[in-house]
């Protein structure tokens, strides 16, 4: 053989042996955190019950989701779940996460506990996605710069549930408040809905807490007793708005009325960010295949672990990198959007990364509405008629 | 109900009664452009009403209702002209339907919930997206047999075949890829990112484009058919109308490939775009939720299907306006119209 086409041949191979080890490389490896609050979630309806996967299972089918994409791409996607109580030092965990590599940590905690835990872990690199808390104060006074949101607040449940009452010219409202404070919170939300949209709060009402069992066999004969009387000799009214978060009484009021008045808020009409009945927008898919895996149907707390797991994915595939700042900023850039099933794209509010939108409005066995409403309208994103809005908002990222 | 024989009138041409009810319908313009105007058949999927509407497209009037499976979507013609393929995803097959009599005369089996399909050109192998298991579907339709399966993105949708039926290309929605197929050996070649939600791939009639539409990012990725690279990326903008709204679905390709045209969903317009400017012509108002389209034979019109407003819009595509709405069933979702 002649030397220039031996050191052809040479060469050509070393070429073949160069480009053989990248083909068959080892998938890019992207770790994500799952940490959360194991604690028994109290609920008046058996199917309010949450099962003890709630949220991660979300997660899971996420995960399954990213690896169909990923395969293509060559990256691979794991879970890592974290169970704290509420004596863990939420700190020790969401670091314990980082050092295993799991620096993108989705969060189903409480605010304190969730605000501890990201700040702990900042050194790390670690970002967090606040699948689970709706504390608007964790997107004003308490933001973080490396915290997602991709649960709703209270403020933009209450809006999108006024914007369709207000609609639908169910202006009068009776408000019934529960005593613990995240149903005062909630209450808060819906007074501030009411004075943004133009309803009226003719009375209101507390609920108070005496304690006693969620569950009895007779419970139902009393029930059917005290409330009526509790509702009665109210204004006239148009409909029984109820902040009831705690799950104490708003699951008894609808058929119990003194009034024949629908109810909302807490029970009866529920805005969420997903429901199980929720088939529009290509839903269905999405509700299958939840089925298909878990024989149960799929929560909002499901769907809000299932956003933030894929909006990890896409910022994989989009950057083509593992590296979670590199994810992270393509997340906050201008090109982010999500499709979820919610019929539009899903942005992030640059000013408090809170997930844009829409509101579903349930029932209990079908979506009766999606908000923002027709004619609420918005010069950046009608989307940001829910909840609180850039030039209110309290937020300074760090 | 037993479904109507099919109205004689799909063979014919009668000019004389065409001018007559064009004219009175006030449509008089497009027409007089021409000498006659040719009768074929549109065929409407009606995704909730169960049914498939058509419609003379002489006349543009409804001519006949046909009774179907739960959830049709996907609608073609079998390239012989004898039967309409409907995917009806709520019974998980493909119904055929004679166009003769507009009976069922059998299905074929797609697999679970499929959505929308395409044809090679001998009119043999149809290939089924499979929405709920990931997978593309090819099927020998004279056998009615499954005869393979390629493994892709979460949820398939779109699916376009090259001119020369070697190339398939698949989107699907939540990957946000599409897929180009090698027929020969049903193995992907190539996977494309796109924007979010692409819902349709159609090829350019000479094979150097395939246009993907993405229905959530609100653009058309304009993919080189040959090196499978995004070449360009078509965005809207629409005065008044906010960004979110703006959701392409539908495309469709003039003969001479020198128009596009593109179904904007909740905008309800469709656009007309220069295909080798990418430049926009024309926004044509049409009804609510437009969602996919098909022209007669001739090219002389789009048939647009208007989901929310239970309509189908006719556009004259020389003119690019707006000429008629057609009332057909409730939510219609897919058009194919004859050949003959």
């Amino acid at each position: 053989m002649e030397l220039p086409t031996l050191i052809r041949c040479i060469l050509f191979a070393a070429l073949l042996l160069a480009g053989a080890p990248a083909r068959a490389a080892d998938p890019m490896e992207i770790k994500i955190g799952y940490l959360r609050l194991a604690e028994p979630k109290p609920a008046l309806s058996l199917l309010e019950v949450p099962a003890a996967n709630d949220g991660v299972a979300g997660a899971e089918v996420a995960i399954d989701d990213d690896n169909t994409t990923g395969k293509f791409l060559n990256q691979h996607f794991s879970l890592d779940e974290v169970r704290v109580t509420a004596k863990d030092d939420p700190k020790a965990a969401a670091n314990a996460l980082a050092d295993r590599g799991a620096v993108l940590i989705v969060a189903d905690l409480p605010a304190d506990m969730l605000i501890a835990a990201a700040d702990a872990a900042k050194a790390r690199g670690a970002v967090l996605f606040n699948a689970g808390a709706i504390d608007d104060r964790l997107r004003e006074e308490d933001c973080r710069g490396n915290v997602i949101h991709t649960a709703p607040t209270r403020t933009m449940l209450a809006d999108g549930l006024a914007q369709y009452l207000v609609w639908k010219q169910w202006r009068r409202w009776l408000l019934v408040v529960g005593s613990h404070p995240p149903d005062q919170l909630y209450a808060d939300a819906l007074r501030r809905a009411a004075r943004r949209f133009g309803a009226k709060i003719v009375q209101e009402k507390t609920y108070e807490d005496t304690g006693g069992a969620r569950r009895s066999d007779s419970g139902v004969v009393q029930v059917q007793r005290q409330m009526p009387v509790f509702t009665q000799n109210a204004p006239a009214y148009d409909v029984l708005v109820a902040a009831d978060e705690s799950a104490v009484f708003a699951d008894y009021l609808p058929y119990h009325t003194w009034d024949p008045r629908p109810v909302a808020g807490s029970a009866g009409l529920v805005p969420t960010s997903w429901d199980p009945s929720h088939e529009q927008w290509g839903a269905t898919q999405m509700q299958n295949r939840f089925v298909a895996r878990f024989a149960r149907r799929m929560t909002a707390l499901d769907m809000q672990a299932w956003t933030a797991v894929r909006m990890i994915g896409e910022a994989a595939s989009r950057t083509q990198s593992a590296n979670a700042q590199q994810m992270f900023g393509y997340l906050k850039g201008p090109d982010f959007a999500l499709a979820a099933f919610k019929g539009q794209r899903l942005t992030l509010r640059d000013w408090n990364l809170q997930l844009r939108q829409p509101i579903l409005l349930a029932d209990g066995r079908m979506v009766v509405s999606v908000s923002p409403q027709e004619a609420f309208l918005h010069q950046v994103s009608e989307l940001d008629t829910l909840g609180v809005d850039r030039p209110e908002s309290k937020c300074r990222l760090k | 109900m037993q479904a109507q024989v099919m109205d004689p009138v799909r063979k014919c041409r009668h000019p004389l009664s065409a001018w007559a009810l064009a004219l009175s319908a006030g449509v008089g313009s497009w027409l007089a452009l021409d000498g006659e105007a040719s009768a074929y058949l549109a065929y409407v999927s009606n995704e909730k009403g169960n049914t498939i509407s058509v419609i003379d497209t002489a006349k543009l009037e409804l001519v006949n209702t046909i009774k179907v499976g739960q959830r049709p979507r996907g609608i073609t013609l079998t390239k012989d002209g004898k039967y309409i393929l409907v995917c009806v995803g709520d019974d998980d097959t493909i119904q055929m339907i004679d166009t003769q009599t507009g009976e069922i005369v059998g299905t074929l089996p797609s697999g679970p919930d499929p959505e929308q399909f395409t044809q090679d050109a001998d009119g043999k192998l149809l290939y089924v997206a499979n929405e709920d298991n990931n997978m593309v579907t090819v099927i020998d339709i004279a056998r009615r047999v499954p005869v393979g399966e390629v493994q892709v993105g979460v949820e398939p949708e779109g699916m376009g075949l090259s001119p020369d039926g070697k190339l398939l290309v698949n989107t699907s929605e939540t990957t946000n890829m599409a897929h180009f197929i090698d027929t020969g050996t049903r193995q992907i070649v190539a996977n494309v990112l796109v924007d979010a939600r692409p819902r349709f791939a159609q090829f350019k009639r000479d094979g150097s484009e395939v246009w993907v539409s993405s229905e959530i990012g609100g653009t058309v990725s304009v993919i080189d058919g040959a090196t499978f690279k995004v070449k360009h990326k078509i965005g809207f903008e629409i005065p008044g109308l906010r960004k979110e709204a703006i959701q392409p679905v539908g495309i469709g390709f003039t003969g001479d490939g020198k128009t596009a045209f593109v179904a904007l969903g909740p905008a309800n317009r469709v656009v007309a775009i220069d295909a080798a400017s990418y430049e926009v012509k024309k926004y044509l108002l049409v009804g609510q939720r437009v969602w996919q389209m098909a022209f007669t034979p001739d090219e002389k019109l789009l048939f647009v299907t208007n989901g929310v407003s239970n309509d189908v819009s006719v556009i004259d595509v020389a003119g690019l306006k707006v000429i008629k709405s057609i009332q057909v069933g409730e939510l219609p979702w897919g058009v194919a119209i004859s050949r003959e």
